[in-house]
């Protein structure tokens, strides 16, 4: 063989083995963690692994559309995840256990399912923390019985017209959170109904009582908060209007069983139109600690995701305030 | 005869004669091919970020249909890098002729398909996925791949370049387009050719191969199936081969006879057609349609393509050119008088182009300087926003491409028809028409 075809055929297979060699070495070491919309498979991979006070560098990108990047249960600033490019993110934990990221975009009917797990080890920063446990297990709620309330208020029941009614009637013994979280408003209703002296006072007006109870037990930054989180969250099913009509609810019920059972296998769920905030029989019947169950756990049954990995207890009680908010009118 | 001989120029007879500039063409070109196929296959599936699609579908195809197809004719197949492997494997070497003999078949290629029926075939079934191929990364690595390798495959069997004469989706309308481009490479003087003895230009001698497409120069009247690769520009000891500037589309002076070469006018016009409805129309149901491959409204848009190319644009156009004659003497008026429809068809393609070119354009940086969508910035362009280019000037260029397409066509009909003695109006009518329905599709 001639030298100069040697030497041709040399430069040929070197720069054809480059053209493959670079790119893939290069691309094997890059870690990324993809996300898709939960049809396709979700965050891939799903799960990460960190030590306490470390910093854990993530490389995200989407493959689809527009995703977030949010970790539950801590203070980390949700980021966006854009189709074909890269978001990086650094994340430090303090304490050790399993944190749930997700999705903070609306990106599909199973949104809400894109969802993996941070696994944090090493030592524990302080042994003596315990876990609260949530109201309604301490109450021993049962979430899925029915609560409907049997009276309901002609109009909608007013802060500003209780407040003035609450001038004559000492309402302190109903604020305190102990009495709020624990009751539905329908109950406060039927403790106020059943006192002598608000004896001539009509259901509306102890409605309206009851509005106000429930806006001096919450506050204007608490509501601002829930607004925000219901908004990110929650409204892409319930609807911004708190109607159960959000821009997934009819693909949801649409998409029945086949969408529910997605990653659920055998699992025999059967989607439900979300619930309707506005239906004052279904709100003036759940009492907070209720609401806070069924936020925490999860629909069971239903297309309602669990928020206990996501949300801390504070983000659930700011929550509660703002679902109060279609029933009542607020005004501080 | 108007034409300039660029190989007088002692620079590009060099250029030519010499194989070193054209290969290290072709293997840069291999290594961007590569590239390509790697891209769509590990990095990021989302199209508009991705080498494989950006530097394929909107890089390539611009230069392509924009610049190569109407000025240089093949000038791309003379540096496609997609026969290099199998040419390698073929002739056992990759510079000049070895002194042994290849081991390999080197059948002919069977006769009943030495015509361009198959190339028609091919850009027809991409065609049909094209929605799919355009946006889908991994798809296109896997066509990328799969011509490489079926010309590797062939490569082994037959002689030549066989893929590239009778396979190539690309090869096959750029060769019906090449005619109307004003670059050729023909013979000086026909009779030397006839006193050539050996005929080294198609059975190749030590200073080359012999035609790789499957070409006697001595008889090329048109473009059509020169693929430009300069082997007879090497092998003819007379000097006798010229690359010419000539006028635009002096090949369509000669009409067509042959059926298959009709067809593809249809089918690249037909093509041009629909994809300007499904690519760049408002019809969300078309392009859900032409996208989901596989499902019953895919299967519907397959039947509707196919028939429009096949039946009812053809059978318009016969009735168009004879519709009283028998069916031998229809067959040659209507090969014939699809050759007007030659330049209608490229600048159809040029104005479809200048749309998503010219819209998608500002990908090229962000894909440049990551390619493979892990994040590089190479050039620190990745951050490129996107941005159409030139929308006031889109508009005007494509009414431009496409009256002048007609006007194009129009003065071929008038050519062909009075070489044929037809009339050309009921040719100029269905051009006309054609040309107004792509009108109310771009604009």
């Amino acid at each position: 063989m001639k030298r100069s075809e040697l030497i041709t055929r040399s430069i040929i297979v070197i720069v054809a083995a480059t053209a493959v060699a670079v790119p893939v070495w290069v691309w094997s070491r890059t870690p990324l963690i993809h996300a898709r919309i939960a049809e396709n498979g979700g965050w891939s991979p799903d799960v990460a692994r960190a030590r306490v006070g470390e910093p854990l560098h993530l490389h995200l990108t989407s493959d689809d559309v527009t995703h977030g990047f949010a970790v539950g249960q801590t203070d980390v600033q949700s980021v966006d995840v854009f189709p074909g490019k890269i978001t990086d993110i650094t994340l430090v934990f303090d304490k050790p256990g399993t944190y749930t990221f997700y999705c903070t975009r609306w990106c599909g009917i199973n949104h809400w399912r894109m969802r993996g797990t941070i696994e944090v080890s090493g030592a524990v920063s302080d042994p003596l923390t315990s876990v609260e446990r949530p109201l309604y297990v301490t109450l021993g709620l049962n979430l899925d019985a029915p609560h409907d309330s049997p009276s309901i208020p002609g109009v909608r029941a007013s802060a500003q017209r209780g407040r003035q009614l609450a001038a004559d009637f000492p309402i302190s013994q109903f604020t305190n959170p102990g009495f709020y979280r624990a009751h539905s408003p329908y109950q406060a209703w039927q403790i106020l109904r059943a006192n002598d002296s608000l004896s001539k006072n009509s259901d509306q007006q102890i409605w309206d009582m009851v509005a106000f109870i429930w806006q001096s037990s919450s506050t204007t930054a608490q509501i601002t908060a829930g607004r925000q989180l219901y908004f990110q969250n929650c409204a892409a099913c319930h609807g911004e209007t708190g109607a159960a009509n959000g821009v997934f609810a009819d693909e949801l019920a649409a998409a029945g069983k086949a969408s529910a059972q997605m990653t659920n296998g055998a699992q025999n769920m059967a989607v439900q139109r979300p619930a309707d905030f506005t239906d004052p029989q279904r709100m003036l019947g759940a009492s907070p600690a209720l609401l806070q169950g069924k936020i925490l756990r999860g629909g069971m049954g239903t297309g309602m995701p669990s928020w206990g990995p996501i949300f801390s207890q504070e983000q659930v009680w700011d929550l509660i305030v703002y679902l109060y908010s279609f029933q009542f009118e607020y005004q501080w | 005869m108007n034409r300039i001989e660029l190989t007088r120029l002692p620079a590009i007879q060099l250029g030519l004669q010499s194989r070193y500039p054209q290969l290290a063409v072709f293997v840069l070109m291999l290594a961007g091919y590569i590239f390509a196929i790697l891209a769509g296959l590990i990095g990021t599936p989302v199209g508009n970020q991705n080498f494989s699609i950006v530097f394929v579908w909107i890089a390539w195809w611009a230069v392509l249909i924009l610049f190569a197809v109407p000025l240089l004719g093949r000038g791309w197949c003379a540096v496609c890098p997609i026969p290099l492997p199998g040419e390698w494997l073929q002739r056992g070497a990759v510079l000049n002729p070895p002194d042994k003999k290849s081991k390999w078949s080197n059948l002919r290629w069977p006769k009943a398909l030495r015509n361009i029926w198959l190339q028609n075939l091919s850009f027809l079934l991409l065609a049909l996925f094209s929605s799919l191929l355009l946006t889908t990364p991994n798809v296109t690595a896997v066509v990328l791949a799969g011509m490489l390798f079926s010309a590797i495959g062939l490569s082994l069997v037959f002689e030549r370049r066989t893929f590239c004469r009778y396979l190539c989706p690309v090869g096959g309308f750029i060769g019906l387009y090449s005619q109307a481009a004003p670059i050729e490479l023909r013979i000086k003087d026909k009779q030397i050719c006839i006193t050539c003895e050996g005929k080294p230009c198609y059975n190749g001698s030590a200073n080359g191969y012999g035609c790789p497409w499957d070409v006697y120069p001595a008889g090329l009247t048109k473009n059509t199936y020169c693929g430009l690769c300069m082997e007879c520009v090497r092998t003819c000891p007379h000097d006798n081969i010229a690359v010419n500037l000539r006028p635009f589309a002096m090949d369509l002076a000669r009409p067509s006879a042959k059926l298959d070469e009709a067809f593809k006018a249809f089918v690249m016009l037909g093509s041009a057609m629909i994809y300007a409805a499904v690519l760049l129309g408002p019809w969300g149901r078309l392009k859900d349609a032409a996208y989901h491959v596989g499902t019953r409204a895919w299967l519907v848009y397959v039947l509707v393509f196919i028939a429009i190319i096949f039946i009812v644009m053809p059978a318009v156009f016969a009735l168009c050119v004879s519709p009283f004659e028998n069916l031998s003497s229809l067959k040659k008026r209507f090969a014939a008088a699809s050759t007007s429809l030659i330049p209608l068809g490229l600048m159809f393609w040029v104005a479809f182009s200048l749309s998503f070119v010219l819209t998608n354009a500002t990908y090229v940086l962000t894909s440049i300087s990551d390619p493979l969508g892990l994040g590089w910035n190479l050039f620190g362009t990745a951050n490129t926003t996107w941005q159409p280019l030139l929308t006031s000037v889109l508009a005007p260029a494509q009414t431009l491409a496409l009256v002048g397409g007609l006007i194009w066509s129009a003065r071929t009909a008038q050519d062909v028809s009075r070489r044929r003695s037809m009339s050309s109006i009921p040719v100029i009518a269905f051009c006309l028409a054609t040309t107004l329905i792509m009108l109310w599709l771009l604009l």
